[in-house]
């Protein structure tokens, strides 16, 4: 290897992961340069905004307190929302306010922050820069083409998101077979403090979020989101994209008709559209994560490699971002260490997820994908329970039944057969 | 929120850098009416950056792309060369 380098390690994408990534190399004393292609970090990220967030406390110690974050969730909904009624499961615990277990972010404000972090650290932070393509020398990833010039370094780490170019220039990922991904439609809707608080049932910081299920995307396979920010509320879509072809239906008007719904309409009433954004997501990381994640002088971290987590009940992303950036920077050094940057002096990258809560969680929910293809999940569950429940509460003057009697009574009226709906209940409870 | 402005209005309210001199998008028009990727696109799109004329053509406002790269995964092979703007251009989000 050429000893003339320009850096010790390159970082494309001032995300998540890649700033994480960068911090963790310049607190160890490696020159590391972080190229952005927004012209600030943070103009192009965009995430629903639940950010489970401990794992950040190792990298920016009080990250909670010092960073630009929005609210603490302590509570939880999961809705099942149909056209004209939904039945929640509504979770508010104090305990998830100490210790701070997720925050609400908006990005553009949140990554300018981090990418700060990163340049008091010591690394070199350059927006305003795409890079265009992989230097190579024979099968070695020696570092970059970016607007003309060419930057090199001991070790390419590729956080460039979702759509990563660099991991297909490099031959580690192929075109994603659609559905393994989906389409983030989002608005941000501002709304006073007050208003907020009094809506939500929210006092101080602290905050909610709604998972939301079934008719908000008009039955495409993915669901709703709805987080309170301190002044405003961020909610839209997320649309797995064999689904949205399949049915047919714009992105766009799916998104609309999910903010117009009846249930939802009156908690963002009066509010102004601050932002309409979109964003692609992941939806079956555990699949993507199964090719290589490395090449010689090249790792593949966050999104770019495929480390989202969908259970149905909490979305992740951000914070096994944050464990990719962390495992890397952890094997990059040891790397940097012992002077061998070919894959087996990379292969620590894989070692040091699988001892961390990356790995093991990826693990876990291997099956959750395969399950959330499941499309009675997006259409019949919901009308279901909402029968079931007006089975209860709709006094007909008709002589009440018992509990079980009325809900077998609402599965029988369903399309469900009850074999279905136990063997629903059985993967669910192995794949969530 | 009593009614939604259209989706042209929202964009609107956006900050974009607007690349002057390259555009990003470019759709091969036979294959993209050959394979349906054209109509998939207009579609599919959350910023509606895709537009299909009388004739069947599929115009393109890439000044309005919001850069998620969904219209890359979904089109057919050969229907459409994506990529990003160049650096420093293109959608900056405000709240992200």
């Amino acid at each position: 290897m050429s000893a003339e380098v320009d850096f010790d390690v390159i970082v494309i994408g001032a995300g998540v992961a890649g700033m994480v990534c960068a911090h963790q190399l310049a607190s160890a004393g490696h020159e590391v340069v972080l190229i952005e292609r927004g012209q600030e970090p943070g103009t192009k990220n965009l995430s629903g905004g639940v950010f489970y967030c401990r794992v950040l406390e190792a990298v920016f110690p009080g990250f909670v307190e010092r960073a630009p974050v929005e609210r603490r969730i302590t509570r939880n909904v999961l809705s099942f929302l149909n056209g004209t009624s939904h039945v929640n499961v509504d979770y508010w615990d104090s305990r998830l306010a100490e210790p701070v277990n997720a925050v609400t972010v908006l990005r553009a404000k949140l990554d300018p922050w981090m990418a700060a972090e990163c340049e008091q650290a010591g690394a070199v932070v350059m927006p305003g820069v795409r890079v265009d393509a992989l230097l190579r020398e024979g099968d070695q990833v020696v570092g970059v083409r970016a607007g003309g010039d060419e930057l090199r370094a001991h070790v390419v780490v590729a956080a460039d998101g979702v759509n990563s170019f660099i991991a297909q220039e490099a031959g580690v990922r192929a075109k994603e077979p659609i559905k393994h991904l989906a389409v983030g439609v989002k608005s941000v809707i501002a709304l006073p403090r007050t208003t907020i608080e009094d809506r939500f049932r929210v006092s101080g910081d602290e905050g909610v979020a709604y998972a939301i299920v079934g008719d908000c995307t008009q039955s495409i396979a993915g669901g709703g989101f709805l987080y309170t920010n301190l002044d405003s509320v961020s909610l839209g879509v997320v649309l797995r994209l064999d689904d949205l072809e399949a049915k047919g239906l714009s992105s766009a008007d799916v998104h609309d008709h999910f903010l117009a719904h009846p249930a939802i309409e009156p908690l963002i009433r009066g509010g102004e559209l601050l932002e309409y954004g979109c964003h692609m997501t992941i939806e079956d990381g555990p699949a993507m994560v199964a090719h290589d994640l490395t090449r010689p002088g090249l790792v593949i971290i966050g999104d770019a490699a495929g480390f989202t987590l969908n259970t149905g009940l909490t979305i992740r992303g951000m914070d096994l971002a944050a464990g990719t950036g962390m495992a890397a920077a952890t094997a990059i050094g040891s790397a940097l260490k012992a002077g061998d940057y070919s894959d087996n002096g990379l292969s620590g990258y894989r070692a040091e997820l699988d001892r961390t809560f990356v790995g093991a969680d990826l693990r876990t929910y291997a099956k959750a994908p395969a399950f959330l293809e499941n499309p009675r999940m997006y259409s019949d569950y919901g009308q279901l329970l909402a029968d079931v429940f007006h089975g209860i509460y709709a006094h007909d003057l008709t002589p009440r039944k018992h509990l079980v009697t009325t809900a077998m009574a609402a599965v029988k009226a369903s399309r469900l057969k009850l074999g279905q709906l136990m063997l629903d209940g059985w993967a669910a409870a192995r794949a969530l | 929120m009593t009614r939604l402005p259209s989706v042209t209005e929202r964009l609107a309210r956006n900050t974009y850098h607007l690349d002057e001199e390259e555009n990003h998008i470019e759709v091969n028009q036979d294959i993209a009416r050959r394979t349906g990727t054209g109509r998939l696109l207009v579609r599919i799109c959350p910023a509606q950056v895709y537009g299909e004329a009388p004739d069947g053509t599929i115009s393109v406002n890439y000044a309005a792309c919001l850069e998620c790269g969904t219209c890359n995964a979904m089109a057919a092979p050969g229907a459409l060369i994506w990529h990003y703007p160049r650096g420093g251009f293109g959608i900056a989000y405000r709240e992200g």
